[in-house]
């Protein structure tokens, strides 16, 4: 604006009359009609842009309370710090990663939209994101990215996909009562301490499941247990080793206690599985035909297996890929239009030529298309560069307290050391300066683009 | 599993929604009073506190019983969250409020610090030293000097628990940590976890550790402790964390496991329990837990949601934990008369009565009839609170500078998070917090 405004002003004023100094003070007339023109802009520039720049760098040489001069102590900070150090590295990989996803998502897009028919109806629909606040949209993926299956979308869908192929066990909460006669391998099975032979009835005592969760064929085990083996069979019983309210005997089967149905057992000899079986709905089960010997029953891990919950999205490793896929959702929209008009500005005749000398589609984007296209390509990754770094309120909102931490960008750090309850306005100052660094090229190198395009 | 998600979600957006919406205050519109025939008729004074809501309407009923008495009239300033902000712009703003309610005991320091404060007359510290334990006297005093009446408490240290999963397991309230403990493995083995620990909120987690630190180390360590004179690397800490590893390594005892309790916010800890879906049987936080249970899931609050006092750890005192808000009074306010005046009526029981009837509300004032609190869990808190005397003590991370002791993802707050995540090494986290702390308390 303020460039323009200065060019424009000069010419805008009449051409001076014939005499030479006549012309002068015309043109001293013209610079400070231009002047005051320019003086609004250049005072709220000066106010809000560069008094509070010069102030940040002051400031930074100050400690906490702003009273003491403390040098270049909170620049060696910074790179002492092993939280802000992560905020540097996570702005790193969101300025590498970020950008480069947005322009290329956005290029392909452009160049597919082309050809479909609906073409102003999608480009409206992935631009749609650019109109919901930064805030909305990190409440609603924080919910999405939920870790918790009944509440985020995604591993609700993740966990739906798994147990389709894997199928949920039938007791994920249940476990053995401790110190009887049960003992648990590292895969999560359990097997029988003791060895057992046919002509035995074994009870084995599980627990952990509340009583209005049985199953509702569930029958009680009492008469089962009570049941004795024929001489060439091995029965038992599983049961829920707890009476409702307390009491009962803890590794005995209780009257009121109730059987486990489908529960799977094995008679394993030698460590190998040679029958196996399913219990009854009073939990009983029993194994007929088995040589002679002694066995160990077992309680396979599948019986037991903890639902699977899905993908922490928002656990340390994954928090930050999780925050530049809901930028992606933003953003998208964004460079896929603004591509899209350099699009429709190139020249047909060199793809039609290409066309005709027998190129195929990837030929012409790869050696056509996108050569053509670099100008607004460069526009649109610089935008981008300047914009993720200095995003902020996405990862404040998304990442939960505990990760906080390790999804911490420049912007969101230099927010907490000096308001979030640090209130290092010296440090934070540091950080600001630091940013304000990184941003600077990205600043010349866009300027002097546009000088040289004028 | 699959039926719950609409509720939680739900319940989710509405937390959600309610975290933001909780930002936002309300006008202060003046409140006049009629009926002024005595001293201070025509004088106004303002009132400046968090409250806001149910709160904020039941506050106005004690000042409105205070204009009937004298003819002041009152007006209440809500402040939003931030009190130390906005008093401070007020008074350079010529705009200072008379009298402040100020919820924290580190933000009245400041205060007096600062000098914006009036030292409280005699007839308010003559009844604060016949009505109160001294322990309150000495959290309202700065270098010796009485500024701040605790008006209002809160009791925090106080189990939650629903009184169906605790029969239907058939234990007890329990008398010691160990007990709890134990009881807790019962529970687990009747099919429901025992705690829901808020492990996303860090706040949760120091208010674990401080009971748990106040009963076993004791409350002149804690003092200490609070005041950064023992580090955090001191015997007592690391046995505290130990002890408190007990709770957080067995996952039979926590809903979810440490994943789960880390993915669990405090309404969330408290719908676990109390939620249509219950997952756990026990849930620690402070009084205002009975408040969610109650609105959020209607419970009754002494039938179907009670509490037990916080288990004595290893032969200690069962310890209370609490904190409060205090009225002080502001130099430049214009009428300093009329607001001693109301300090003076605050600190008297009968002012107390007027809120305990209206409910969500405990007074540290032991001249104060139980009878007036409106059922029996609040009076049980509240005699539990004034029985404990001058071994109450308050909030260890509200009087942390904020950077260690209030402050989501660093310092307390999170080093706890990593120690649920992991209790293996309580040394090591012992030191990580004295490095935080040393930091914060630096200036």
């Amino acid at each position: 604006m303020t460039t323009a405004l200065v060019k424009d002003a000069p010419s805008t004023t009449p051409p001076a009359p014939a005499p030479a100094d006549g012309r002068r003070r015309a043109r001293r007339r013209g610079r400070l009609v231009a002047l005051l023109f320019v003086l609004p802009a250049l005072l709220l520039l000066g106010a809000l842009v560069v008094y509070p720049v010069l102030f940040s760098v002051g400031r930074s040489f100050y400690d906490a309370s702003g009273t003491r001069f403390v040098g270049g102590d909170n620049y060696a900070e910074i790179f002492r710090d092993p939280a802000t150090l992560k905020a540097i590295r996570n702005t790193v990989i969101w300025v590498v990663v970020a950008p480069v996803l947005l322009t290329g998502l956005g290029l392909v897009l452009a160049v597919l939209v082309e050809k479909v028919r609906w073409a102003t109806a999608f480009k409206l629909l992935m631009f749609l994101p650019m109109a919901v606040s930064f805030l909305a949209a990190g409440i609603v993926f924080r919910l999405a990215y939920d870790e918790d299956p009944d509440k985020g979308v995604l591993n609700a869908a993740v966990v739906s996909v798994h147990d389709v192929f894997e199928g949920a066990s039938p007791y994920p909460t249940v476990r053995a009562r401790d110190g009887q006669g049960l003992h648990k391998d590292e895969d999560g099975s359990y097997r029988t301490e003791a060895a057992v032979s046919p002509g035995r009835t074994v009870a084995l005592p599980l627990v952990g499941l509340p009583a209005k969760d049985l199953p509702d064929d569930a029958a009680p085990a009492y008469g089962a247990a009570a049941r004795e083996a024929g001489p060439d069979e091995l029965r038992g019983t599983v049961y829920l080793d707890f009476v409702p309210g307390g009491g009962g005997k803890q590794g005995e089967v209780d009257r009121e206690e109730s059987g486990l149905p489908g529960m799977t057992v094995e008679a394993v000899r030698d460590g190998k599985t040679v029958a196996s079986t399913d219990t009854a709905s009073d939990g009983s089960f029993r194994f007929t035909g088995l040589d002679p010997g002694s066995y160990t029953l077992r309680l396979p891990a599948a019986n037991f297996a903890a639902p699977y919950d899905g993908v922490s999205w928002l656990g340390p490793t994954l928090v930050t890929p999780a925050i530049i896929g809901a930028y992606l959702w933003i953003w998208t929209g964004f460079a896929m239009v603004l591509i899209g008009a350099g699009l429709s500005t190139l020249p047909r005749e060199a793809l039609e030529a290409a066309r005709m000398d027998g190129a195929n589609e990837w030929q012409i984007f790869r050696r056509i298309t996108v050569p053509l296209l670099a100008p607004v390509l460069t526009v649109v990754f610089v935008t981008l560069v300047i914009n993720v770094m200095k995003v902020f309120d996405l990862v404040y909102i998304i990442a939960p307290g505990p990760v906080q931490e390790d999804a911490n960008v420049l912007a969101t750090q230099m927010w907490l050391v000096s308001f979030g309850g640090g209130n290092n306005q010296g440090l934070g100052s540091a950080l600001g300066v630091l940013l304000l660094l990184l941003v600077v090229p990205a600043m010349i190198f866009n300027v002097r683009r546009f000088r040289r395009s004028q | 599993m699959m039926m719950r998600r609409r509720t939680t979600l739900l319940s989710g957006c509405t937390a959600l929604v309610l975290a933001l919406g909780a930002t936002a205050c309300g006008g202060g519109e003046p409140v006049a009073a009629g009926g002024g025939d005595q001293a201070l008729s025509g004088q106004t004074v303002s009132v400046a506190g968090v409250w806001s809501g149910s709160e904020q309407k039941n506050f106005q009923k004690v000042l409105d019983a205070f204009t009937e008495k004298t003819g002041a009239e009152t007006r209440f300033v809500p402040t939003g969250d931030n009190v130390s902000t906005v008093v401070g712009s007020k008074i350079e703003g010529g705009d200072a409020p008379d009298v402040v309610m100020v919820p924290q005991v580190g933000v009245l320091q400041q205060f007096a610090k600062k000098g914006w404060l009036r030292p409280l007359s005699k007839t308010t510290e003559k009844s604060v030293d016949s009505g109160f334990a001294s322990v309150w006297k000495k959290y309202g005093s700065v270098d010796g000097t009485f500024y701040g009446l605790y008006f209002k408490a809160a009791h925090k240290s106080t189990v939650w628990y629903s009184p169906e999963a605790l029969d239907q397991a058939g234990v007890e309230a329990p008398e010691t940590y160990d007990d709890m403990l134990k009881a807790g493995r019962v529970v687990s083995d009747s099919g429901l976890a025992a705690f829901a620990v808020a492990g996303q909120d860090g706040w949760t987690l120091t208010d674990w550790f401080e009971n748990v630190y106040l009963s076993q180390a004791g409350p002149d360590k804690y003092d200490a402790l609070a005041a950064h004179d023992i580090a955090w690397t001191d015997a007592s800490v690391v046995k505290a964390l130990t002890t408190l590893g007990k709770l957080f390594k067995d996952e039979q005892l926590l809903a979810g496991g440490q994943k789960g309790a880390l993915n669990t916010d405090f309404p969330g800890s408290v719908e676990k329990v109390f939620g249509p879906q219950a997952e756990a049987a026990m849930v620690y936080e402070g009084d205002f837990v009975a408040g969610v249970a109650k609105d959020q899931f209607g419970r009754a609050i002494g039938e179907d949601a009670d509490f037990f006092p916080f288990p004595a750890v290893g032969g200690g005192e069962a310890p209370v934990v609490s904190g409060g808000d205090a009225a002080v009074v502001l130099k430049d306010g214009k009428h300093p008369e009329a607001a001693m005046k109301l300090l003076e009526y605050l600190a008297t029981p009968e002012a107390a009565a007027v809120w305990a009837k209206a409910g969500g509300f405990l007074s540290p004032n032991k001249d104060l009839d139980p009878a007036s609190y409106g059922d029996d869990v609040t009076r049980a808190t509240a005699e539990s609170l004034v029985a404990a005397g001058d071994s109450v003590r308050f909030d260890m991370s509200d009087q942390a500078p904020a950077a260690f002791g209030g402050t989501k993802g660093v310092g307390e707050w999170k080093i706890l998070q990593d120690f649920l995540r992991d209790p293996s090494d309580p040394e090591a986290t012992a030191a990580r917090l004295e490095a935080a702390a040393a930091k914060a308390y630096e200036d």
